[in-house]
């Protein structure tokens, strides 16, 4: 079972090294971590994407809350979320191939932002899945690099996690 | 208060916090900070190993209440430090601990003696700061020392770059802002009525009581709870006097070298109070068939340690001496009830005992000796079979006379930390009960207590061999003594006069009462050397991943060959996997 954490960090050298020493002395598995700044210079906000039970899910919880760097932990209920997650392709891309690539693109609202004679490199955003659907269309003609940000997660409505 | 060298604000912080003593090392990038310890009013404590100073440290705060503080240079002396803050880490003892460190500009170049002492400690430590800036030392230390003694205490490692040392700060003791800690203290109303009704409706009820009551000074507070209710009390090694071991409810030490009794309760019970304990594996034996009937309530002021290992019915985030004494507030008064008539009985048929024949000493009857002739000594371990008589044998009363290495389980920890309490507390009468193991690993400290005149009294229970992994090999190994036999090198009376201390020696049952006489009469400190059989066993025992009502008495089983059956008749996988 997936659990998406939000975390509102005190913005200094070292707090994200005792999160993932926290995630790997507790033999908890992180799926993906993205982190970046808040409109408070000192505060950053972090998204943990943790795979585990209830139980794991709140000794995560607890044991995030107990570093005093972490100002705010809080679950996201997907349902009542949105997810966004960007990635950029550099797909193999022949003659023959680029129309139909380019209609995979379209379909996906991507976007094309670069194009040389061999290779395209495609942008998406969306949901883990858009993007995963995404890429296992692209993978027919040739994934040569990829670079994905990691999902970041907001609760919809007035509910606001904040810095 | 006007301009000032970090060395002096770090003195100036030490002072503002009430430090009146810190243990220490020096070092080439700490040069700096001990020369303004040289005109300073705080004591400091010159030990031979960083390791003995964050012991003493942990001691003098076990022994007093108030936090300890140590210091080591950058580097090997940093890395010393380090068993020393995993023991106070594991056993939630409030420890300041200071290191030197290369200057900022050399960070990160692999200077000599740099050593990454944050994030070595990160895993051991509550919290942990890397001075950059000399300006920033008011406000690292006066959090630092909240942090240390508030909550669930811990210790905190305070990272000092010798230009931080030397460069100058307007000195300004500011306010806590810790927007990310927040102790929780104030317990929950609701979940104290549901923790009562529960309490009034149990029909067998066990109290279960950590080291968080000692810490939060709650042992009164439990005393008045326990009586009103007629519960039963039983302690873990860390909670040991936390309930008057003397009073008809206490059951002592529950867990792998608890009372027959206590484990019997607990397995019996329909509730189990567990007040700031975190049902450790000693302790609960196999989790699964852990107190099978029982609900469970559990206070903790670290809401993690809830639910952590055990399934938890009515959770109670607080401080236990608050919770104990909201709980002492609602309930109503109990009759003594069959419930305690059973325990009574397991109680007078399977008392804590040994063989008190024979012409050599008992470890058992040094201790209740010792009980007998100074019944409010402060009583430090070391650890292995020693650790576990002197928690079985004396009969403990206070809280704060109790003081051994518990969860990290540290041998080397009873010397430098009787030595701390003894600091703290100069006019107790202090004994570390030591294995001959263990004293050697810092005996060196001998040197320290002679110089400083700290008299405390080193009981050696000496069997020439370390003795509690023998007593595993000697039950599950067939007697192969593989690497546990000592030789009974050195002569310890020699030892402790070459160091200037006062060396005895028992090696009759007669001698002990005499020797000891000694001992508590001397004015200097003492190394009693007692010689004891390598035979004798820590009993009764629970084996390792068996349940706690699978209890044995080692002494009788071992003829009848009654321990082995019963050892082979348990999941022999689980219980070599929990060896220590
Ligand atoms: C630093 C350290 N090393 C190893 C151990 C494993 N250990 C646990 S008890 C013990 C034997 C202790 O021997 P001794 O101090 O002579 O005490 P005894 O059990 O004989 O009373 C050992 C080696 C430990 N607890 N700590």
């Amino acid at each position: 079972m997936k659990h998406t954490i939000a975390l509102i960090v005190e913005n200094k050298p070292g707090v994200l090294v005792r999160i993932a020493a926290l995630f790997s002395r507790r033999g908890f598995n992180i799926d993906s971590l993205t982190v970046g700044a808040t409109d408070k210079p000192d505060r950053a906000r972090m998204t943990i994407s943790v795979d585990g039970d209830e139980v794991v899910l709140e000794q995560v919880t607890k044991q995030l809350n107990k570093l005093i760097n972490v100002i705010r932990v809080s679950e996201l209920d997907p349902a009542e979320s949105v997810e966004r997650e960007l990635a950029i392709i550099k797909v193999a891309a022949k003659k023959e191939d680029r129309s139909e690539i380019m209609q995979i693109v379209s379909v996906f609202r991507a976007k094309i932002i670069d194009v040389s004679p061999r290779s395209m490199i495609v942008e998406v955003t969306g949901s883990e899945d858009k993007v995963e659907a995404m890429v296992r269309l692209l993978r027919q003609f040739g994934i040569k690099e990829m670079a994905r940000t990691g999902k970041v997660s907001m609760v919809r409505g007035s509910r606001i996690v904040g810095p | 208060m006007g301009k000032m060298s970090g060395a002096e604000a770090i003195l100036e912080c030490l002072k503002l916090e009430g430090v009146e003593i810190i243990f220490g090392l020096p070092g080439g990038v700490l040069l700096p900070l001990y020369d303004a310890i040289y005109d300073s009013d705080i004591r400091h404590i010159l030990v031979r190993h960083e390791q003995a100073a964050a012991h003493a440290a942990d001691g003098y705060a076990r022994a007093t209440g108030r936090v300890g503080v140590c210091i080591a240079t950058s580097g090997p002396g940093a890395t010393n430090l380090v068993t020393g803050i995993a023991t106070a880490y594991m056993d939630s003892v409030p420890l300041v601990a200071m290191t030197g460190q290369v200057p900022t500009n050399l960070i990160g170049k692999d200077a000599f003696q740099e050593a990454d002492i944050t994030g070595i400690t990160m895993p051991v430590t509550k919290h942990s700061y890397l001075v950059r800036d000399a300006k920033e030392i008011p406000r690292v230390f006066r959090e630092a020392f909240y942090i240390a003694r508030t909550g669930r205490p811990g210790p905190v490692l305070i990272d000092l770059p010798r230009d931080v040392t030397v460069n100058e700060l307007d000195f300004k003791y500011p306010e806590i802002d810790l927007p990310g800690y927040s102790p929780n203290l104030k317990v929950h109303g609701l979940q104290i009525k549901r923790a009562a009704q529960a309490l009034m409706e149990a029909e067998r009820p066990v109290i279960y009581v950590g080291g968080g009551v000692k810490y939060s000074d709650g042992h009164r507070e439990l005393v008045t709870l326990a009586e009103k209710i007629k519960a039963p009390v039983t302690t873990t090694l860390m909670g040991i006097g936390c309930f008057p071991e003397d009073h008809p409810l206490s059951l002592g030490m529950l867990g792998m070298h608890g009372t027959k009794y206590a484990n019997y309760a607990v397995q019996e019970s329909d509730l189990i109070l567990a007040v700031g304990a975190r049902f450790d594996d000693r302790v609960t034996g196999k989790i699964a068939s852990f107190a099978p009937q029982a609900k469970i309530i559990h206070v903790d002021v670290d809401p993690a340690e809830i639910g952590k290992n055990v399934r938890v019915d009515i959770p109670v985030v607080g401080d236990a001496k608050s919770a104990l004494a909201e709980l002492a507030k609602v309930v109503e008064d109990k009759p003594w009830s069959p419930w305690n008539d059973k325990v009574a009985g397991w109680k007078s048929d399977h008392p804590l005992g040994y063989a008190r024949d024979g012409d050599s000493i008992k470890p058992q009857a040094v201790l209740e000796t010792i009980c007998e002739l100074c019944p409010d000594a402060v009583i430090v371990t070391e650890v292995g079979q020693n650790q576990m008589w002197a928690a079985q044998f004396f009969t403990h009363k206070d809280p704060k006379h109790f003081i051994s290495s518990g969860g990290l389980g540290t041998m080397g920890y009873g010397f430098p930390a009787a030595i701390g309490a003894k600091l703290g507390c100069p006019d107790k009468e202090v004994f570390d009960i030591a294995g001959d193991g263990s004293f050697q690993m810092n005996i060196q400290e001998l040197a320290t207590a002679v110089v400083n005149e700290v008299p405390v009294k080193v009981i050696i229970l000496n069997n020439g061999v370390l003795g509690m992994v023998r007593q595993w090999q000697d039950l599950f190994y067939e007697k192969r003594f593989s690497s546990t036999t000592l030789h009974r090198v050195p002569d310890f009376v020699k030892v402790a006069e070459a160091y200037g201390a006062l060396g005895l020696r028992a090696t009759k049952p007669s001698e002990i009462e005499p020797v000891l006489k000694e001992a508590i009469d001397s004015e200097v400190v003492t190394v009693v050397d007692i010689i004891i059989s390598p035979d004798e066993k820590v009993s009764p025992m629970v084996p390792a991943g068996a349940s706690l009502s699978e209890i044995l008495e080692l002494e009788r089983a071992e003829g009848s060959g009654q321990f082995q059956k019963s050892y082979a008749g348990s999941a022999a996988s689980e219980i070599l996997e929990l060896e220590g």
